[in-house]
């Protein structure tokens, strides 16, 4: 009974605007409120995250002047915990989180199609490299090969664009092709990932 | 005997938040004023 009588009279300070009071309820009611949390959510990190949303919304609440005093100043902090707690699981079921373990590493089965940093080097010198090899090119044959390549153009498009037959689009760019190759094996290029 | 204590003994940890996250709680309070005025609240926080 004493405790909800300090509790009631040390709510009442802080409405009228002392700090002080505040700090005295969470420090009273920490282990308490941690403990009740913890044994739910069992994770000592989103313990103190919901610790501090529960006090968060209290302040809110007695600052808004919207605490009914009732001497069940605990039993309603515990309240909002407890539906924080369930907040906190529904949106765990929505997005689920996982953690491997020792035995299994989720990362050995998950990879991302992202080259790493060293690839992605290589990979830029070789796109570098081949854009000064199709800069050698007859003009036609560049002209068609950028267009299939780089602008992503059907031959058909190709064709009316540079007015001229999908036939000729088509030899200009094998013709492309060829003489890339050729350039590349007469200066020993290597393009390789 | 009926087992009377509970299965996993992690549940009953007694912890209490950290003065850091308590700390931050106490920031927010002095730092939050509420006021109303003409029926609407007005939230600011002074930081």
């Amino acid at each position: 009974m004493q405790t909800q009588i300090d509790d009631a009279i040390l709510v009442s300070n802080y409405i009228n605007g002392d700090e002080r009071a505040i700090e005295i309820l969470i420090n009273k009611h920490n282990q308490r409120l941690s403990s009740y949390i913890y044994s739910k959510v069992l994770d000592s990190a989103i313990t103190e995250d919901i610790f501090q949303d529960t006090f968060i919304k209290v302040i809110r609440t007695l600052k808004r002047g919207s605490y009914n005093e009732e001497g069940k100043f605990l039993p309603w902090v515990m309240r909002i915990a407890h539906n924080l707690i369930i907040d906190h699981f529904r949106k765990n079921k929505r997005m689920p989180k996982y953690e491997g373990n020792k035995e299994f590493n989720i990362f050995s089965v998950l990879t991302d199609d992202k080259l790493n940093v060293e690839k992605q080097l290589i990979k830029e010198q070789i796109d570098n490299d081949l854009e000064i090899l199709i800069e050698k090119l007859p003009k036609d044959q560049k002209e068609v090969l950028k267009m299939r390549i780089y602008q992503d153009m059907s031959f058909n498009e190709i064709a009316e664009n540079t007015e001229v037959s999908i036939n000729t689009a088509l030899g200009r760019m094998r013709y492309a092709l060829i003489n890339l190759r050729k350039i590349i094996e007469k200066n020993n290029i290597v393009l390789t990932n | 005997m009926e087992q009377i204590y509970p299965k996993y003994q992690k549940q009953c940890k007694l912890i209490k938040a950290k003065p850091q996250t308590v700390q931050f709680i106490l920031n927010y309070s002095k730092a939050l004023h509420i006021q109303k005025i003409k029926g609407m609240t007005i939230e600011s926080n002074l930081n």
